[in-house]
């Protein structure tokens, strides 16, 4: 398991599970990056969406834990409760500090820590969601020279998230959900 | 960077330099701490003090004490009482058992913040008859922490979702039943009170004190690097006695240390280990 030395991010709340469990349907059968999700869930839900999306779609589909290194070819969700960070050895973190946009996992975490860490190298997506975590660090990742990309807030389920990662941002692409299933089909 | 907005980001090299000057002026070592999470807990920081990354630095070489409050502002005290209830229900199921057995219980709660974890395993020991014979040391770096830990007085807002939690351990009793209500407080019960030390200890630096049959250390090590964590387990070793049980948090594991051959796992899903060598 070699360490990715791109990464791809996704966050999303309300209304993006059914695109993000699309997307990684079209996943090829191997690609490059890492793929790291934060999904905002109820903490009681645990682990069950990356199981049983690693059992249909047969692919390296887990939990973050805390220090693994972050490897090419794998998805990972951050777990419910934490927050998970990238840290500058290329390993995750997970921490428990107060929530941020009340949400823990936040996507601000996420996308700011690895940002700073995978610079060029990162690409964010913002998806469906009722609140604006995500749009700080979508900026971030802009800053830092990374790829940013918007779900179309017209094709979102709820906008509110989109929409405030375009105001926060200053050239995102916005993206069709066809456009952005068609990237992640063509990884390598 | 140019037109770098986020102003409140510090660089990775200011934290190794705070973390250098730390170690100079103090006995404070945060060299083993993740780096992006203290990161953020030093932007966190600077954001709330309105103060910048050269203030930071004179603050620690210049004001008199300044680690002190700057380490309790940066650590995460983030607690409650029956945090992760289900681990409560298996430490019932599987620890207490044995402890039943020891006429004299000593249990560690290391990082044990303002006392909540410390308070809920009296409970559970009260519970199972045992509190009698038993007793806990919580320690933690944090000063102002175990002051809270200490006075045992939480606000009736946190006093409610710790009621929830309890009632996934399926208690025998009511939670009301452990403490006393006051204006918008609750103040734990003085049997419980009496029964647990708060000290302070840092994991870091400091040696092993004791010898115990129970060692909790639950959401701290998440914050410390493999190697900080690795040198944590071994003082957690050398300070239980041989069948002595430890427990980890909901994320921390013994996978990835060699120290888990001298250990049985007993719950892999809530990370509760004992000692067998
Ligand atoms: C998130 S709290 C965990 C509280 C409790 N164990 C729980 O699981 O709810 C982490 C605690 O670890 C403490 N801590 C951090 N570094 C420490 C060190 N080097 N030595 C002792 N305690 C430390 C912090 O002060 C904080 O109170």
């Amino acid at each position: 398991m070699a360490i990715a030395t791109e990464i791809i991010l996704i966050g999303g709340s309300a209304g993006s599970y059914t695109l993000i469990a699309e997307l990684l349907e079209n996943l090829p059968p191997t690609f490059e990056p890492a793929i790291c999700i934060v999904l905002h869930r109820n903490k009681h839900y645990d682990t069950q969406i990356e199981k049983s999306l690693s059992r249909k779609l047969k692919r390296n589909i887990v939990s973050a834990i805390d220090k693994i290194e972050i490897c090419k070819n794998y998805v990972y969700f951050a777990p419910a409760g934490y927050h998970l960070m990238v840290e500058p050895n290329f390993t995750f973190s997970l921490d428990g500090s107060e929530h941020i946009n009340y949400s823990r996992p936040s996507i601000d975490v996420l996308f700011e820590t690895a940002a700073q860490i995978y610079k060029k190298n990162c690409t964010a997506f913002l998806l469906s969601g009722a609140n604006s975590d995500g749009a700080k660090g979508l900026r971030m990742v802009e800053d830092f020279g990374g790829k940013i990309v918007i779900q179309d807030p017209a094709q979102a389920a709820i906008r509110t998230m989109p929409l405030a990662g375009k105001r926060e941002t200053l050239i995102p692409l916005v993206w069709k959900n066809s456009q952005i299933i068609s990237f992640f089909s063509n990884l390598n | 960077m140019a037109g770098l907005k986020a102003v409140n980001i510090i660089e990775f090299q200011d934290l190794e330099d705070i973390i250098y000057l730390l170690q100079n002026i103090s006995e404070l070592d945060l060299s083993g701490y993740s780096k992006s999470s203290l990161k953020r807990r030093v932007e966190r920081f600077l954001q709330v003090e309105k103060m910048d990354i050269v203030d930071l630095k004179n603050a620690i070489v210049n004001v008199k004490d300044f680690h002190n409050y700057f380490i309790q502002e940066l650590v995460v005290n983030v607690t409650e009482m029956f945090r992760d209830p289900q681990f409560f229900n298996s430490l019932k199921k599987n620890v207490i058992p044995y402890l039943q057995t020891y006429p004299q219980i000593r249990i560690w709660s290391a990082g044990c913040s303002t006392g909540e974890e410390a308070y809920s395993t009296a409970i559970v020991l009260n519970e199972s008859n045992i509190l009698d014979r038993s007793f806990i040391y919580g320690t933690d770096i944090s000063q102002r922490a175990l002051d809270i830990a200490r006075k045992g007085v939480y606000s009736l807002n946190k006093i409610k979702s710790y009621t929830e939690n309890y009632l996934h351990t399926k208690p025998s009793l009511d939670f009301s039943s452990h403490y006393t209500a006051m204006y918008d407080a609750a103040i734990i019960n003085k049997e419980y009170r009496n029964k647990v030390l708060f000290s302070t200890h840092n994991l870091v630096t400091d040696q092993a004190f004791n010898e115990f049959q129970l060692i909790m250390c639950r959401n701290v090590m998440i914050y410390f690097d493999k190697e900080l964590q690795s040198r944590v387990l071994n003082l957690f070793y050398e300070s239980l006695s041989l069948f002595g049980f430890l427990c980890l948090g909901s994320k921390e594991s013994l996978y990835a240390h060699d120290i888990k051959n001298n250990f049985k796992v007993i719950d892999k899903q809530y990370n509760i280990y004992q000692k067998i060598k």
